[in-house]
């Protein structure tokens, strides 16, 4: 049996390459991104359910609808609207990407990190921009 | 238990057998289709919060609104159950709980449709005031 001349390759996840080094497994912002594609997609799962439950309380009339409009005015009502605008916007731009990536387009490593950041930046600022604009014009 | 099915036949029931794009093709298309309809549908939100019961009927009465919001509720309903069945199929290896988790968002996001649709047109055609 020969002596290797240098260690073999094993799983990323176990090379210990030194800090910096490229065998070294690290978190990347492209992983991070398409986690929160997945994760957000099923929240608007859920965001389909509350559009139901609205188009439900709107066809079964006044007193249903002002109950389905409080618990959405409520602190927890909000905080989930809120949580769905992000996703929504996040979902939308990141999907956008996807359907670049999917013509071949922005695939390269400074790119696609480009373009992930923007994408998160889009969702944080629409959403403030949306639900100033809602708060603004005496939205409930 | 004894296989009469011979080698092809297996192979050519498995896999992508001349079909396997359709559904990747099918949840881009949707994708592209929300583009517009998901940001008419975070207009019509804002509209939507801004009045009461009366101005969220006469917004949903209106035919151009109503179309729009089923088309938002039919594209969006065949994009999340393409989502969904590719994270289950993904994540899931156990025969059982796999077609379990497929059957139910099948299911789901056809009854969810099917309710949201019919409450619209309700709303639209005049069964609401």
């Amino acid at each position: 049996m020969t002596t290797p001349v240098r260690e073999r390759p094993i799983s990323p996840h176990l090379m210990t390459g030194g800090l910096g080094s490229p065998l070294l497994w690290r978190w990347h912002l492209t992983m991070f991104t398409s986690i929160l594609h997945r994760a957000t997609g099923m929240a608007l799962y859920g965001g389909a359910v509350i559009v139901t439950a609205w188009a439900l309380a709107l066809g079964a009339g006044p007193e249903a609808y002002q109950a389905f409009f409080d618990l959405m005015a409520s602190p927890l009502g909000r905080l989930v609207l809120v949580g769905l605008t992000l996703s929504l916007f996040y979902h939308l731009a990141n999907g956008l990407r996807h359907l670049f990536w999917d013509a071949g387009l922005g695939l390269s490593v400074t790119a696609s990190f480009r373009s992930g950041v923007m994408a998160m930046a889009f969702s944080v600022v629409a959403t403030v921009v949306v639900w100033a604009a809602g708060l603004g014009s005496g939205g409930q | 238990m004894t296989d009469f099915r011979t080698p092809l036949s297996r192979a050519r029931g498995s896999g992508a057998a001349g079909h396997g794009a359709a559904h990747w093709v099918a949840e881009r298309v949707s994708a592209i289709a929300l583009i517009p309809l998901t940001l008419w549908m975070v207009y019509a939100a804002l509209v939507i919060a801004g009045t009461g019961y009366e101005g969220a009927v006469a917004f949903v009465a209106h035919p151009v609104n109503a179309v729009m919001i089923v088309l938002i509720l039919a594209v969006s309903g065949w994009h999340m159950h393409a989502g969904a069945r590719v994270i289950i199929e993904d994540y899931l290896q156990k025969m059982l709980g796999r077609s379990a988790l497929l059957i139910l968002n099948l299911f789901v996001v056809v009854l969810l449709t099917a309710l949201a649709v019919f409450s619209v047109l309700k709303v639209a055609l005049g069964g609401a005031l």
